[in-house]
């Protein structure tokens, strides 16, 4: 018993091995690339032979790159920061009221959970042109509010049926108002829900591309995603790779430290999602 | 929570709705009246306002982002519309349908989209399944797994793909000589083999997390009991998990279809759609940005919209997909 358990160990431990490397390697090639001085970087190598700073120091040099970092980080926090609220608002009311239409509702989320955005791109455009929404923040927070809510009210409506309502009504009983009721009571049970909430639907407004080159042409509301398809070397004669690779992981610490410390989080987001919500 | 505390959550939110709903009816028996066609109480009456008033903010912002566009562009595509010659703007009815859909760019798109689409789709349905397993089962190290999996979740879809680009850069990546000494970006079946690799490595966790959940709800004692009875890991595998499973694999395969086929980021950094790799999703993009047409890529918006509803219409009716969340209005 003890052989096989040491076996299976071992057989579990080689399959996590070949998933860690696989998940990571695109990372860590894309890091080491920004490492790497010019002079190196087409030698094909895995690993940086020379190690330099340099590119960090070139992109946060440019307006190019910090302006649509700023642009990236104002419009993700807004947009998530708007779905949330409109979401927890419509995920209260799905779990915890009855009223007419509600299946509705959730009927129109999943319908735009599975809508093509690029069939949204061309009528889009053009209202947008018309009322000047175009190439503007709200411009791109909209959108990402729409796609962002489906996400919002599945996981938010997952995590309210799960916690125990009738707290809030013991709480009252035992001679809290309902205002502390539901700020001693209710909001630290609903808090984790929300905070998971908020992570995944940032992380889709930051993953954006096809709405952000679409609705922006200039550095006013271009986000990273796109500056970077974008990006050329200082003349036309360097090289743009360090730079793209060095912006391409500056907009990726944020993901990666999202899930380090909140794994089990985003798991159970996404997993109570998919299957209660 | 982790998924083993998962079925013990799923109990305690099953526990409360029990608790609640005898709770409601003892404290107010009307309410149960309420649902038999007789006068809403003004309990009731209030319950619906506070509903309706918490959902028409979401309501409102989808409706209107969403709908009417698509509206929109069902009009636009019945124009003459060039942003270069805005004098020619006329209505020429469903002149733009023919001209797409005799267009051999568009069936190119559309080939090069449905083969991305059906061969991603499937190879992630197996990967992810086993990264589930191993997700779910693995005896060592299941947090690591985890964090590991979800990078390519999180990560930008345009970051990867430079990762890949540069990867397959001959004289820069360090996989550019794996096969052979050319560029395997410049040509056009080694380009969509790349195109999906970085649809797959990208998209599998997200399949295997959505795959998860739907193995969290295979009873462990139905395993035991298979075990016991002298089944293989493979017969527990096909004649317990998978028939336990179906509802979670279709909805996790009508998600990932439905998102597999809106393929564009992977593309556009990885070869701009050269050598006939256009997706759908590029050529609209192409006719819209680049052409600045809008009729055409009106045109091609409706066309994406409908094949998108008839997939989703032949996954609901053929396979009857359970929408996520309408099993569980009805439980309620």
């Amino acid at each position: 018993m003890a052989e096989t358990t040491t076996r299976a160990r071992l057989r579990w431990g080689l399959l996590d091995v070949i998933v860690v490397v696989f998940a990571l390697i695109p990372v860590l090639w894309i890091a080491s690339l920004s490492f790497k001085t010019p002079a190196t970087l087409t030698d094909g190598k895995f690993w940086p032979r020379e190690w330099t700073l340099d590119n960090y120091r070139t992109i946060f040099a440019t307006d190019q790159f910090v302006r649509a970092l700023v642009n990236s980080i104002g419009i993700a926090l807004i947009a998530t920061a708007v779905a949330v609220v409109l979401g927890a608002m419509a995920a209260y009311a799905i779990s915890r009221l009855d009223f007419p239409g509600k299946r509705l509702l959730v009927g129109v989320s999943l319908l735009i959970a599975m809508f093509p955005q690029v069939s949204l791109v061309s009528p889009l455009f053009e209202i947008e042109r018309q009322f000047g929404l175009f190439d503007t923040w709200p411009g791109l927070i909209l959108p990402y509010i729409t796609f962002a809510l489906p996400l919002a009210i599945y996981t938010l409506s997952a995590f309210f049926k799960q916690i125990p309502w009738d707290l809030e009504k013991a709480a009252k009983m035992d001679g809290a108002t309902q205002g502390q009721a539901f700020r001693r009571v209710i909001a630290p049970l609903a808090a984790p829900g929300l905070f998971t909430t908020a992570i995944l639907v940032f992380i889709f407004c930051w993953n954006d591309f096809l709405f952000a080159i679409t609705l922006t042409s200039t550095e006013r509301a271009r986000t990273v995603p796109v500056a970077l398809s974008f990006f050329t070397g200082e003349s036309q004669f360097e090289d743009p790779t360090g730079a793209i690779c060095a912006a391409a992981v500056v907009i990726t610490i944020p993901i990666i430290l999202f899930v380090l410390f909140f794994q089990r989080r985003i798991v159970s987001g996404l997993t109570s999602g998919a299957v209660k919500g | 929570m982790s998924i083993n505390a998962t079925p013990a959550g799923a109990d305690v939110s099953a526990d409360e709705t029990a608790t609640s709903s005898t709770g409601r009816h003892a404290a107010v028996p009307a309410q149960r009246a309420g649902r038999g066609r007789t006068p809403l109480s003004e309990n009731k009456k209030a319950e619906r306002k506070l509903g309706w008033l918490l959902c028409a903010p979401a309501a409102l912002v989808m409706v209107l982002v969403t709908a009417y566009p698509i509206i929109y562009s069902v009009w636009l595509s019945l124009q003459r519309f060039d942003l270069r010659f805005p004098d020619q703007r006329e209505f020429i009815g469903l002149e733009n349908y023919v001209t797409v859909l005799t267009n051999e760019f568009w069936w190119t798109a559309f080939g090069v989209t449905m083969l991305i689409t059906v061969v991603t789709v499937a190879v992630e349905l197996v990967l992810g399944m086993g990264l589930a397993l191993i997700m779910h089962r693995t005896l060592v190290g299941r947090g690591i797994v985890r964090t590991a999996a979800l990078i390519p979740y999180g990560i930008v879809t345009v970051v990867a793909a430079f990762s890949w680009r540069y990867a397959w850069t001959p004289g820069t990546g360090y996989l550019a000589n794996l096969f052979s000494e050319g560029a395997p970006l410049t040509e056009r079946a080694s380009s969509l083999a790349i195109i999906m690799l970085a649809e797959i490595w990208k998209t599998t966790p997200f399949m295997a997390l959505l795959l998860m959940a739907g193995l969290a709800l295979v009873p462990e004692d139905l395993l035991k009991a298979a075990s016991t009875d002298g089944a293989t890991a493979w017969q527990r595998f096909t004649k317990v998990m998978l028939p336990v499973m179906k509802p979670a694999i279709l909805v996790a395969l009508l998600f990932r279809t439905l998102d597999a086929f809106r393929v564009f980021d992977n593309i556009f950094v990885l070869t701009a759609g050269g050598n006939e790799t256009s997706s759908v999703s590029m050529l609209a993009y192409n006719n819209l940005i680049r052409g600045l047409n809008l009729g055409i890529g009106s045109t091609m918006s409706v066309l994406i919209f409908l094949t998108v509803a008839i997939i989703a219409f032949v996954f609901v009716k053929l396979f009857g997909t359970a929408a996520p969340g309408s099993d569980d209005s009805e439980r309620r």
